[in-house]
């Protein structure tokens, strides 16, 4: 077991290097230069050279990779492009607003996710089935920035009762969750469409296999039949998916954040790159490849527990 | 090969007789023919700017109204309708141009160049496809061609994965193995004999990985790094209709409804299509 867990970190660490790898090459083959972006079109050429000088861009490729390399071992993310400042205190700044959305986002999911894949399994073909299902089909295919619209448009536009935008004062916590609620709510139902529809696949695998019927033979009740022996085991692919959904729920995160225009690490991002500050669009993607293959690594890891019979060599 | 065909025949009967996937289909076949004819019968030039009429509600003079530069929303949005089924068809060809070749090659080398090229996969398929769809888009910058290579290339990962797969087993069989002995070259192996087999599990995921491309444009285009204005793209109708929220709506909301519907139903054929395959799930 520790033997497994050991590799599956030792595999992470390639995986998170060639990331960012991948991320620095991207962000060096971006047209046009970030000086020239930073100082604006009328700069005068030694302007736009003495600040390249600064910014380090006219030493070679790799000795800036490895620069690179170095401070974000050391916890170092560089400076910002544009107005200088160090990325990391940045970062931090905005990263409670992500967090407060992504961990509620994940919670309303699991909480209607769950329960509705169950009922639409249980009931499979019903009218029940055919509208969660139908449903959830439409959660999949919304863009989360046109949900999070009709949603601004009917409870802050047309029913006055939560904030269309901002992200609120974070040492007060009314404020913080009145300004969470909206974006939550449009975070959590796009990923309960996604749970759902894995609960129900899940469970209906678990209910066609033989020691369910074994149980119903004995008589059990059918409550019993479907939380105690089918949910249990549905739940640990529920697991593992909700897992594998950390991508999903950062993509609809940072289209939330930009609808709401909440603070954020995606705001951060797309403001980064539309003024062309590299350093800062590299620090934030290097970190939400951080966190994906982080939550990747302890979705196997917690697999494994759940299921004694993964193999672990 | 008779078998073949009817095994496509029994497939094409479960198809129809999955009413998700019918409905889907009519979805996709109503944008398509709204894609190919409907610019044809636009009531308003969709790029013509009529001061005078900004900002007006829907009537029956504009059908969908107006946005605050006087443009028939309608007119734009059924340009739209083509440009972001041009965007989503072109995008799904390059990312299978790409990906295919180099997923038969991983699966039928083997080795060193399948460990890297899957391992290459494992990790682009790590990023969000929004993330990797951004990243790309900054990278390669340009128009049309720009916005649909970095769609393409984003979604390219899937269809490696999905090509190398098939080719394992195929690459196994005797007619390769016999091909192999009357000394046909590796290259013309991969195209002639592996490529046509991979192609239909291919041709399946494509039409799924469609929505996922239109879905990538009109985020892009809603951030506003998509095509340059002023092109109707829906993600861009959105985006110059937020401000105007309150008292415009239409703006925003009309061409919404159109990614949803057209999206929508290229999921519900893929959802079909899923059923298909995997009877199990079927009801």
């Amino acid at each position: 077991m520790i033997g497994y867990i050991i590799r599956k970190i030792l595999i992470a660490i390639p995986t998170i290097f060639v990331a960012v790898t991948i991320i620095f090459l991207m962000m060096r083959v971006i047209p046009g230069d970030p000086a020239t972006a930073a100082l604006g079109n009328y700069a005068s050429e030694s302007a736009v050279q003495a600040l390249k000088e600064r910014m380090g861009l006219n030493r070679p490729i790799y000795i800036q990779y490895f620069d690179y390399l170095k401070g974000l071992i050391q916890g170092d993310l560089g400076k910002s492009f544009v107005n200088r400042n160090p990325v990391a205190p940045l970062i931090r700044k905005v990263l409670p607003y992500t967090i407060d959305l992504t961990l509620s986002g994940i919670l309303i999911g699991i909480i209607l996710g769950i329960p509705l894949g169950i009922i639409t399994a249980v009931k499979r073909n019903s009218m029940v089935d055919y509208i969660g299902r139908t449903l959830s089909l439409a959660g999949l295919s919304f863009p989360a920035f046109y949900s999070g619209l009709l949603l601004m448009l009917v409870f802050s536009v047309y029913l006055d009762l939560f904030p269309s935008i901002g992200g609120g004062d974070l040492n007060n916590v009314g404020d913080r969750l009145y300004h969470l609620v909206l974006p939550a709510l449009n975070l959590g139902l796009i990923m309960t469409a996604y749970i759902t529809r894995m609960t129900r696949s899940a469970m209906l695998e678990v209910i066609e296999q033989d020691y369910i019927s074994t149980a119903r033979a004995k008589g059990l009740n059918e409550n019993t039949v479907i939380i105690k022996h089918a949910l249990r085991n549905a739940l640990i692919s529920v697991i593992t998916v909700i897992g594998l959904y950390v991508g999903i729920l950062i993509a609809g995160s940072v289209m939330s954040e930009i609808i709401f225009s909440r603070p954020g690490l995606g705001k951060l991002l797309i403001g980064a790159m539309k003024s062309r500050d590299y350093n800062m669009m590299q620090s934030i993607l290097v970190m939400i490849t951080g966190i994906i293959v982080i939550v990747n690594l302890i979705t196997d890891i917690a697999y494994s527990f759940c299921d004694p019979r993964i193999k672990y060599e | 090969m008779p078998g073949e065909k009817t095994q496509a025949q029994r497939m094409w009967r479960t198809f129809k007789r999955n009413r998700t996937a019918l409905v889907g289909a009519i979805g996709v076949i109503v944008i398509l023919l709204l894609a190919i004819f409907g610019p044809f019968f636009m009531p308003y030039d969709p790029i013509e700017q009529h001061l005078l009429d900004q900002l007006k509600p829907p009537s029956a003079r504009f059908r969908f109204g107006t946005d605050v530069f006087g443009r028939d929303v309608l007119s734009r949005v059924i340009l739209g309708t083509r440009f972001s089924l041009m965007v989503g068809l072109t995008s799904v060809m390059i990312a299978v141009v790409l990906g295919v070749p180099l997923g038969i090659l991983a699966g039928y080398k083997g080795g060193l160049i399948d460990t890297g090229i899957t391992r290459m996969v494992d990790i682009l398929m790590s990023f969000p496809v929004l993330i990797l769809g951004l990243m790309l888009r900054a990278a390669i910058g340009g128009g049309f061609i720009g916005l649909v290579l970095a769609i393409g290339i984003a979604i390219t990962p899937r269809f490696i994965r999905l090509a190398r797969g098939p080719t394992l087993s195929i690459k196994e069989k005797e007619y390769i193995e016999s091909a192999k002995a009357l000394g046909m070259s590796e290259v013309r192996l991969m195209f002639r004999h592996i490529m046509p087999n991979v192609m239909g599990d291919v041709a399946v995921m494509s039409t799924l990985w469609i929505a996922l491309a239109i879905r990538l444009e009109a985020n892009l285009s809603f951030i506003g790094i998509g095509i340059p204005p002023p092109t109707p793209s829906w993600g861009e109708m959105i985006r110059s209709g937020v401000d105007f929220l309150t008292n415009a709506p239409w703006i925003s909301t009309i061409p919404g409804i159109f990614i949803l519907f057209t999206v929508m139903s290229f999921n519900m054929i893929g959802d079909g299509i899923r059923d298909i395959i995997d009877p199990r799930l079927h009801q």
